[in-house]
């Protein structure tokens, strides 16, 4: 098991500095520049997970973010680790530790490995035949699915490490930093636009970096050599910014886009600290090239899911990036020539290969002589029909081909074998194209979806936009960017390229056996555990949508989303319903194209700034004194201000007492308060209200019912006169940016011809509000010059005065039913004012209190809070508040909606009060109210929408809605709880001093 | 998100902008002589097309002013930009 299999120097290995590791909490080395991945390989691992459904033993496949089963869990640190993550992506550092997940208990004894031989009675839809039934039975399942499944752990406790948002606006992005990005960068940069490179691995130049041959060449140098020469160069360029292990995830309309910069998972997590772990490119591009390259298509066939079945290319990579052999005997099936550029580098650092298998009878070509040369046997016109090995391949067996390639012919011949490599040609990476908007076509010649046309500014250039060969790609790219810059010139005209590769290709989507298929293995997608039979079997149930049978067989449902088996069970769909690829479509490549983190997408919006919160200008006094708050809408106000062991009903009652017996004060300054001036202001009122404003007399105070166009309360609140042509309008706390914007829109679009400016000013002034039948004497106090005689200022109305220097407006309105004054001064001299009142109320034992108290005092007054009482199903009549409706305006928002032949219903909701048969039992709010237990099935006929034990009355009081309840007065109804049912009687909603009398006490 | 073209700001981000629903639906003049069909016709009836749409939308994280757009709801092209009380554009 532990053998090395270093091989020879590779191009991003630093063989100089030698790097621990643990891996399934065995210790291992590697060295610094291997992925998790390459330096496993070069320990000779390959398990490194079980498969999804079957459990099977599955290794590394590829070298890059496509990769299905190498999905690792890194860290066992409850807050800093990471799931799903691929092997192939994670660069190795000092003390990284990872482990296998997918598998129970461990991943060379997995109990779950049983489901793969009971595999014939686990099909297609096998989850939703299975566990449909009995319903009762799903949890049971549920816990053994998900204990088997294992898609990782969550970290339990609060991520440490930082994370940001950047805004990024450029000229250009070229996404991907391959040859024909590159290229693109270069061009762009060079033509004076300001453009911006990303690639998500660490080092530049996609896979055409260590093609270094002969073979291959652009003007007479070894491709290699030629684009490093281009590297070093862009590096100096003065307009071209470049990030590299940057993976853009979304790319959206109007060239908007998503990416995902990691900044410090290359190091050692002691070296991180302080450090912003990863970053959120949102770039907003004015043109966007993509070069992402394409992606290397496996072959299908029986066991074709064996640790040490890897890629051809993924073991080109690790020999030559990382110099790792990932066998010892390899053997490479392709329908293809660059299995052959595999063969050769192979070749090159000395690694043995022991056969190709090509699927093609004829070959011709350069590349493939070259290795011919080298004594390579190769099977011309055959293909793999099954291989063997549990937890790594040690064999294949292998088959000729019949003329048409649906059959194998001949008798069988077996290899040994311990990595087979698999080309099946190339897939252009389309996921982004496709995710801006894009649309494709199929090419048939060599079976490729390419893009055909752009949605946006963008084009896509080089392999992912079908040029596959080195040739085509250069031949192509400065005509595209000329084209697409507008520019004249570009580096790249005239350029000579050798490519000694054959485009020739022999498709075979499902290749053949000499078994049935009822009776193999041949996997589509390796993460979700479909095979080629799961898709059969979905069209002869009857599926015929690619999206429809995706489901089905969960095909391309995986964290990778099906990058390497998608084409292949399109092709088998089209081949066995009949159906041309190009007519068939594709499935929908969704955002993001790799996994992202959740700290990265959050951001710096964790804890206190995960939201924004308002504070009033009296919040420091009542965090002071001891305040508990409550959220109302982004404002923090006082909720109740317990004292010493009280909890909050205690507190609450206190407070609701004290504010009848003697005074009350409340902090008001989160009211929504609107500015209302022209010579239209009083005509604008009388539209957005339900009563009538234009004979309320300056100085005066009116309450004001505002409704929606339906009909329906809208929100409500206290108006005052300041002038001819000059109101304060105020409304509820929540509603105000709402009701802001409503009446806007209306000035705007409907009314255009009003004098009216509205001017939002609730920030610009604290509220005050003190109350009680000792109010008068605590305000004559605070404000010594004001007359507040009943005749000079009676309830609601207004004045303008001063306390010192400090101008203020006083009103004398009410929200609690007592004797109260509403004091409006410049919000920073809020909190100076506020504790004058508190000293001059000392002698009346002035109480602050909270919103609970509030909304306890005015429920005895039946005074609805909209939102609460009311929503949005509501109109005043249903409130019972026909006497604030005018009969005599023509029009108002919402009036034509109150005749309505629903509106006008009988049986409508209506608010009603509720008295409990036992004056100490509390009603819940929102419990549902019934009149009928035994009825069947129960009719619901409203709900509880406010409800208190009163101190003042000393019993419990609730408001609700109930179908038909003005009519209802004095019945009897029930209230079912869980445990009990609880008769209430259906009252007035007004519990406490109906005649206003305390008002003008 | 798209990128719109405030005809009073500029062009900025949709996050600063909010969707005011169908453009060009009048308040009739004169509801109370409306019948329940009609009123409801105003009230509750709206186009939702795959294509060219005209919307109203509000700055709201800006200048708070109303304007019209011309969308074509299947890629979010925005085809025209227009102040309330114009003529909608030929598109
Ligand atoms: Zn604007």
């Amino acid at each position: 098991m532990s053998k090395n299999l270093r091989v020879k120097k590779g191009k991003f290995i630093d063989e100089t500095s030698r790097v621990s590791f643990k891996f399934n909490r065995k210790k291992f080395y590697g060295f610094k520049g291997d992925t998790l991945a390459s330096a496993l390989l070069a320990n000779n691992v390959h398990l490194v997970g079980r498969s999804f459904k079957y459990h099977r033993p599955r290794g590394i496949m590829t070298a890059g973010s496509e990769e299905p089963n190498a999905i690792v869990q890194l860290h066992n640190d409850s807050s800093r680790t990471d799931a799903n993550v691929r092997a192939t992506e994670v660069e190795i550092y000092e003390g990284l530790e990872a482990t296998s997940q997918n598998c129970w208990p461990s991943v060379n004894f997995d109990i779950g490995g049983i489901n793969n031989f009971f595999s014939p009675l686990l099909p297609a839809g096998f989850y939703y035949k299975t566990f449909m039934w009995p319903a009762s039975f799903w949890e049971k399942y549920e816990y053994f699915i998900r204990k088997s499944a294992g898609l990782g752990k969550s970290p339990t406790r609060p991520d440490p490490d930082i994370y940001e948002h950047r805004y990024i606006h450029c000229d250009v992005l070229v996404i991907g930093a391959g040859i024909s990005g590159i290229m693109a960068a270069k061009t762009a940069a060079k033509s004076g636009f300001k453009t911006l490179l990303v690639d998500e691995k660490p080092n530049l130049g996609g896979s055409t970096i260590y093609q270094d041959t002969n073979l291959f060449k652009i003007n007479n140098q070894n491709s290699g050599s030629w684009l490093e020469k281009e590297i070093n160069e862009i590096k100096k360029l003065k307009n071209l910014e470049i990030k590299t292990r940057t993976s853009v995830a979304a790319f959206h309309g109007y060239n908007f886009l998503l990416a995902r910069e990691s900044l410090i998972d290359h190091l050692p997590i002691e070296q991180r600290k302080n450090k912003t772990r990863q970053r959120l490119l949102k770039i907003r591009a004015k043109k966007v090239i993509t070069a992402t390259g394409s992606i290397e298509r496996p072959l299908i066939f029986d066991n074709n899911d064996r640790p040490g079945i890897l890629l051809s290319s993924a073991i080109k990579k690790y020999a030559d990036f990382f110099g790792v052999a990932c066998g010892e005997k390899n053997i490479l099936l392709t329908n293809n020539d660059s299995a052959y550029e595999t063969a050769i580098s192979l070749i090159q650092k000395g690694i043995n290969i022991e056969a190709i298998i090509d699927n093609r009878e004829s070959i011709d070509s350069k590349l493939i002589y070259e290795v011919e040369k080298n004594n390579i046997k190769i099977f011309k016109g055959f293909t793999v029909v099954n291989t063997s090995g549990y937890k790594k391949i040690n064999g294949v067996s292998i088959m000729e081909l019949s003329k048409d390639g649906q059959k194998v012919i001949g008798s069988k011949i077996n290899l040994s074998c311990d990595c087979l490599g698999i080309s099946g040609g190339w897939t252009p990476a389309v996921h982004l194209f496709t995710q801006s908007g894009g649309k494709l076509q199929f090419r048939d010649e060599d079976q490729v979806f390419i893009p055909k046309t752009y949605p946006s500014d963008q084009i896509s250039v080089g392999s992912c936009n079908g040029d596959l060969e080195l040739d085509k790609i250069i031949l192509n790219i400065s005509k595209s960017l000329k084209e697409f810059l507008n520019i004249k010139k570009t580096d790249y005209e005239n350029i000579e390229v050798l490519s000694s590769m054959n485009k020739s290709k022999r498709n075979i989507w499902l290749l053949p056996s000499d078994k049935i298929i009822g009776k193999t293995k041949p996997f589509i997608d390796y993460q979700n555990d479909a095979t080629a039979k799961d898709i059969k079997l979905a069209l002869r149930e009857g599926f015929r949508s690619i999206e429809h049978v995706k489901r089905y067989t969960t095909t391309g449902m995986g964290t990778d989303q099906g990058k390497l088996g998608n084409m292949h069970a399109l092709g088998i769909i089209s081949e066995t319903s009949g159906t041309k690829m190009g007519e068939l479509g594709t499935t929908t490549f969704r955002p993001p194209y790799t996994p992202l983190t959740f700290g990265t997408i959050v951001g710096r919006n964790v804890g206190e700034y995960f939201d924004i919160f308002r504070k009033t200008p009296l919040h420091d006094w009542h965090t002071n004194n001891n305040a508990e708050f409550e959220n109302v809408g982004q404002w923090k106000r006082a909720w109740y201000y317990p004292k010493k062991d009280e909890n909050m009903h205690q507190a609450v009652q206190r407070e609701s007492k004290a504010a009848r017996e003697s005074a009350g004060i409340l902090d008001a300054s989160t009211l929504g308060k609107i500015d209302i001036q022209g010579t239209d202001a009083s005509e604008f009122l009388n539209r957005v209200y339900t009563n009538a404003w234009s004979k309320l007399a300056i100085g005066k105070c009116r309450y004001g019912l505002m409704l929606n166009e339906d009909g329906m309360v809208y929100d409500d609140g206290v108006t005052t006169r300041l002038g001819e042509n000059h109101y304060i309008m105020t409304t509820t706390t929540g509603g105000a940016a709402n009701v802001m914007g409503k009446l806007e829109d209306y000035l705007q679009t409907e009314w255009p011809e009003l004098d009216v400016y509205l001017t939002s000013v609730t920030d610009h002034y604290a509220t005050i509000s003190v109350c009680g039948p000792n109010s008068k004497k605590i305000i004559s106090k605070v404000i010594p010059n004001l007359d507040l005689t009943d005749e000079n200022f009676p309830h609601m109305s207004f004045k303008n005065s001063n306390i010192e220097k400090v101008k203020c407006r006083v009103m004398r309105i009410s929200f609690t039913g007592e004797h109260s004054y509403e004091i409006n001064v410049q919000a920073n001299y809020g909190k100076s004012v506020w504790e004058k009142c508190m000293e001059a109320g000392r002698d009346f034992n002035i109480t602050p209190y909270g919103t609970e108290t509030m909304h306890l005092l005015r429920a005895e007054k039946g005074f609805i809070i909209v939102g609460q009482d009311t929503d949005a199903t509501m109109t005043p009549i249903d409130l019972q508040m026909d006497w604030i409706v005018s009969k005599k305006k023509y029009d108002f928002i919402g009036k034509r909606s109150l005749y309505r032949s629903d509106t006008i219903k009988d049986d409508r909701k209506q608010l009603v009060g509720l008295l409990t048969d036992n004056p100490n039992e509390v009603l819940e709010e929102g419990a549902q109210i019934i009149a009928d237990i035994n009825k069947s099935p129960v009719e619901m006929l409203g709900h509880v929408t406010s409800s208190y034990y009163s101190p003042n009355l000393n019993k419990s009081i609730a408001l609700g809605v109930v179908r038909g309840g003005k009519n209802m007065m004095g019945q009897k109804l029930i209230i079912p709880m869980e445990k009990k049912n609880i008769n209430v009687t259906v009252s007035d909603p007004v519990f406490l001093d109906k005649e206003n009398k305390r008002l003008n006490d | 998100m798209f990128l719109i073209n405030c005809p009073f700001c500029g062009e900025r981000e949709q996050s600063e902008f909010k969707a005011g629903g169908e453009a060009h639906i009048v308040r009739p003049k004169q509801p109370t002589e409306l019948s329940d069909d009609e009123w409801a016709e105003y009230l509750f009836m709206r186009k939702n097309i795959k294509g060219i749409q005209f919307e109203r939308w509000n700055h709201i994280h800006g200048c708070r002013k109303w304007f019209n757009i011309v969308r074509d709801t299947s890629n979010d092209e925005i085809k025209a930009v227009y102040k309330m009380g114009k003529k909608p554009p030929l598109v």
